[in-house]
This record gives structure tokens, C-alpha cells and sequence, in this order.
């Protein structure tokens, strides 16, 4: 595997067995992202803990690295405030594929961050 | 017809001494671009080394070797399409030809209500462009749908010239599926109805034998970087007395016999169409792919890719590779598209290039086509000269191998 591989241990393990996966029932706010260019989608759910926290799920039909990236940004987020989901920024998302990502496929990891950024804002327009 | 020998025709391409990591290069991207030959690099080299001034101008030694290299260029080409010399009229390659002839045709023939035909085949290339005029012009593009054997529908296309449509654009190959559309028949239809037939052949020319006359194509475009030859050379061919009754698209150097302050007189095509400084050494490296080509001869680098598409459908036969358009290897030209089931074709992609091995994926700039197949992406394998059955082979095991690591 060169520096240029993505395909590295942890991203193979987080896109065959993604966290937090699934669809939310009774999720206070949800949205899709598709990437048209090569039909990545993405789904984040957010419900609200009673703590103040938010609960954060996905579901994806993607290529592996856009699953990945998901899994990981969810992992980041899950139990965590508005305030601090909302800080969430393109290098947290990137960081993990360590600069294997040429210019096409950083568009796959980013798209999950574009959704959870969505559900965010959902979230906030209900609240 | 000699039967062409991959093994012997790579010894030509010295691209094919690189490694990939630690494996040798199997190349079966040429759809995308083709790989050069060292008759072609040799050209272009020597035209920089030995020839290199202005063609058409200046009247000094280098200038007049230029202007003959360049001249004789444009006789090969010409010949090997079947066209005359001032029916060939050199562009930036095949995106640049359809988008100055959508507009330059548009202009001349398109008025409000008028309808253009196009089908569900084309690359973006050859449908953004019409879309763009017809819309202009308050006019309306049919596109019409593939028929069962992935062609588009002659029948359909009948009935739109029937109603009057004035241009019919269609692909000749498919970049997608390598589905070859019979431009003849097409062309026939459409002159009957007093229309104009414009051919992408960006995946034809390359490929096939093909003879414009015989076609009876009024305008035919093609790219030489697909062709064995340099990037940012192409080709428009338009009929004779088309091409003198349309508007030049560009004004400036070399297009013009005279300019004095009030006006102007405009050399005839293919200069008309000419202005600036051409790629000079990108035709002379595209007369060298042609010739090249004409060695192997088109008749046997047909049947080497329709061998190869044989071979490969049966490779993939059963299993885990589902493999789009037809299965009549006559029809298809040099491409098989592809799934793995279960991986998304950019990581396949991925995956093939670790075992040094190029393809493409995504939606090949043929989105209606690609989503008409029910997906979003494609990954697809193009062959041409240089590949042999064993590159199939290392491909077809590279799969396997991309299948237990991704799933």
C-alpha cells in the first residue's frame, strides 16, 4: 500500500462495520446529501438527549471511503452539544485519510460533513 | 487483413516500460485518451528540433518546411477519413468541433420553433451544446431513447425528420457502452427531410474504418489525443459547400486574405475556420497516429477490439460483474461497462490501480445514459492497440482480488 493508498486499516475497518449506523425513528431532524457526479448519498439523523446532547446516526449508499468518513464524522458528533457539532470543520473530516485523497475522492469524504451540516441546521430551524 | 499482434505493436509505446508501484502498466483507459506511439513523439519531436517556425506566413526556409509538414499533415488526415483537404478543418479536438459548429450551424439554420434530434447515447458533449442553441432560439431538442439493442432509435429519429426537425446530432460509438449507431441510415433519413446529420465520432474515427463520403455525414467530428496522437489537436469535417456557406467563429491571423479599415475578405475553408496560430505540431503528431493507424489498418484494429470484447464478456459471464449494453460483440466497438456487485466503481477503481491496473469509473460525461442504466457510476475497461488478452486476464483476477477486500 503507498502514502497515496486511502484504502488504510481504519478507514477499510469503519466502512465494513460503520458506527452509529442506521435509520433514526422519531429523529428530530434528518437530511440527505447526494453527490450527483458519481451518486454517493448520504443520511444523517439527529434527536436531541435530554441532556442537551444530540444523538447522531447515518445511513449511506456510497463508495468506501464516503462511508468511512461518515462513520468517523458520526463517532465525532454522537453525544456531543449543537455548539460543538457546529464546530465541525473540512480538516477534522479530511485528517484521518492522512493526505491520500487526491482532489476527486477529498469530494467523498467531505460529502457527510455537508449532511450532518444539513441535519444540523434542520435541527435548529425545529428547535 | 492482417491479424495485429498487441505484443509486437507495444513495443512501440514506451509507456509501457513504466511500473505501477512494483507491477507492470496494463492500460485499459483509452476512451479516455489513448497512449503515443514513438512515430508520434518522433514527429513532434522532430518538428521542434529541425522545423519549427509559423505555417502560412512568413517567407523563410523553416516557415516553408513548416508549412509543407503541416499541408502534408492535413493530406494525411484528410485521406483517412475519406475527406478532402479543405473539408478538414483542424479545432482543439472533438468538444471544441460540436460546440463551434452548434453555434455557427444554429446561427444559420435554426430559427424559432425549429427542432434539433439527439439521443440518450451522447456524450455531454453533443448535447449541451444543441441544448443551448435550441433553447437560444426558442426551438426544442428531442432526445430520443436507445432501442432494445442500445442504439439509438432509427425509428423515432424518422419520425422527428418527418415533423420537420432541421439537425439530427448523433454518436457514432458510444463512449459509454462502444455501441455503434449506422450513421448511414441515420443520414440517409435525414437528407430525404432536407436535414443536416453532425457525428461525435470521438469514439468512431479511432476505432473503425470510417469514410465521411460513404457515411454521407454533412459534419463529422473527432479527437486525435484518442487516436494515438497528441492532446489538443481535433478534427471538423464538414462538407464542401457547407462549410463555405457558414459564418467563420473566429476572426484574426490567417483567416483572412485582406483587412482594410471599413472591411474584409475572408479566405476560404478550411483557413476560414483557422484563425490564429494552429497547433502545428499537434497535427503533424496526428498525421503521424494516422499513419500509424494506416499500417496496422482499421479493418484489423476493428477485429482486435472485437476479439478483445469477446473475450472479456466471456471473462465476465456469470458471477459478480454485471456488464451493461449488448452482447453482440459486432456492434461494439473497443468498450465493455461494468459493476462489480456489491462495490461502488470508484473504489474498484481504486483497488485495480494497486495492481497497476487503469480503468475508469464514474459517469463517463454520459449522465442520461448512465442513469438510464438504473446506476450512478460505471466502472469501465476501453481496449485498443497495445491491449492483449492477458491484460483481461490480470483484470479479471484484479477483481477478484478488489471483490475479498471490499466486501
Amino acid at each position: 500500500m503507498s502514502a497515496q493508498d486511502p484504502y488504510r486499516e481504519r478507514v477499510m475497518d469503519h466502512y465494513k462495520n460503520p458506527r452509529n449506523y442506521g435509520a433514526m425513528q422519531k429523529a428530530d431532524a434528518v437530511a440527505k446529501e447526494e453527490n450527483l457526479s458519481c451518486g454517493d448519498e448520504v443520511t444523517f439523523y439527529l434527536r436531541a438527549n435530554d441532556d442537551g446532547t444530540l444523538r447522531v446516526q447515518f445511513t449511506s449508499a456510497s463508495c468506501a471511503i464516503c462511508r468511512a468518513s461518515a462513520s468517523m464524522l458520526s463517532e465525532l458528533a454522537d453525544g456531543k452539544m449543537i455548539s460543538e457539532i457546529a464546530k465541525l470543520e473540512r480538516s477534522d473530516v479530511l485528517c484521518p485519510f492522512e493526505g491520500s485523497l487526491d482532489r476527486a475522492r477529498e469530494g467523498c469524504a467531505l460529502l457527510p460533513l455537508v449532511a450532518l451540516k444539513s441535519a444540523l441546521s434542520e435541527f435548529r430551524k425545529a428547535d | 487483413m492482417v491479424r495485429l499482434d498487441p505484443h509486437i505493436v507495444r513495443r512501440d509505446f514506451p509507456i509501457f516500460e513504466r511500473r505501477i508501484g512494483d507491477k507492470p502498466l496494463i492500460y485499459l483507459d483509452s476512451a479516455a485518451t489513448s497512449q503515443k506511439p514513438l512515430q508520434v513523439l518522433s514527429a513532434v519531436h522532430d518538428f521542434y528540433s529541425n522545423h519549427n517556425a509559423n505555417v502560412l506566413r512568413s517567407m523563410n526556409t523553416l516557415s516553408s518546411e513548416a508549412t509543407e509538414l503541416y499541408e502534408e499533415s492535413r493530406r494525411k488526415i484528410a485521406s483517412f477519413i475519406g475527406a478532402r483537404e479543405d473539408e478538414t478543418v483542424f479545432t482543439r479536438g472533438t468538444t471544441d468541433s460540436l460546440n463551434v459548429l452548434a453555434n455557427s450551424l444554429a446561427e444559420k439554420h435554426l430559427a424559432k420553433g425549429d427542432r434539433v434530434v439527439t439521443s440518450i447515447l451522447e456524450h455531454h458533449s453533443n448535447l449541451m451544446p444543441w441544448r443551448r442553441e435550441v433553447r437560444a432560439r426558442g426551438g426544442e431538442l428531442v432526445v430520443v431513447r436507445a432501442d432494445k439493442d442500445w442504439r439509438a432509435d432509427i425509428a423515432r429519429i424518422g419520425e422527428e425528420l418527418e415533423k420537420g426537425a432541421k439537425i439530427v446530432a448523433i454518436v457514432h460509438v458510444s463512449n459509454v457502452l462502444g455501441t455503434t449507431n449506422d450513421i448511414k441510415e441515420i443520414a440517409r433519413k435525414a437528407h430525404r427531410h432536407g436535414a443536416l446529420v453532425v457525428v461525435d465520432s470521438a469514439q468512431g474515427v479511432p476505432h473503425l474504418p470510417v469514410d465521411v463520403k460513404e457515411l454521407d455525414a454533412d459534419f463529422l467530428a473527432f479527437s486525435g489525443h484518442k487516436a494515438l496522437g497528441p492532446t489538443g489537436i481535433g478534427v471538423l469535417y464538414g462538407k464542401r459547400e457547407l462549410l463555405h456557406s457558414l459564418p467563420p467563429w473566429q476572426l484574426g491571423g490567417g483567416m483572412v486574405r485582406s483587412v482594410t479599415l471599413d472591411d474584409e475578405v475572408i479566405e476560404d475553408p478550411p483557413y476560414k475556420y483557422e484563425a490564429g496560430t494552429p497547433h502545428i505540431c499537434g497535427v503533424i503528431g496526428l498525421a503521424a497516429a494516422v499513419d500509424y493507424l494506416g499500417s496496422i489498418g482499421m479493418d484489423s484494429v476493428r477485429k482486435h477490439e472485437e476479439d478483445l470484447v469477446r473475450y472479456a464478456l466471456d471473462l465476465f459471464q456469470g458471477g459478480d460483474v454485471e456488464v451493461y449494453g449488448p452482447r453482440d460483440t459486432e456492434r461494439v466497438c473497443g468498450i465493455v461497462s461494468f459493476n462489480l456487485r456489491g462495490v461502488h466503481p470508484h473504489d474498484l477503481s481504486h483497488f485495480l490501480d494497486r495492481d497497476g491496473i487503469m480503468i475508469r469509473a464514474g459517469h463517463h460525461c454520459a449522465q442520461p445514459l448512465v442513469n438510464s442504466l438504473g446506476v450512478m457510476a460505471v466502472a469501465r475497461a476501453s481496449f485498443y492497440v497495445y491491449n492483449s488478452t492477458e491484460d483481461l486476464d490480470a483484470l479479471r483476477s484484479s477483481l477478484g482480488r478488489a471483490r475479498e477486500a471490499l466486501s
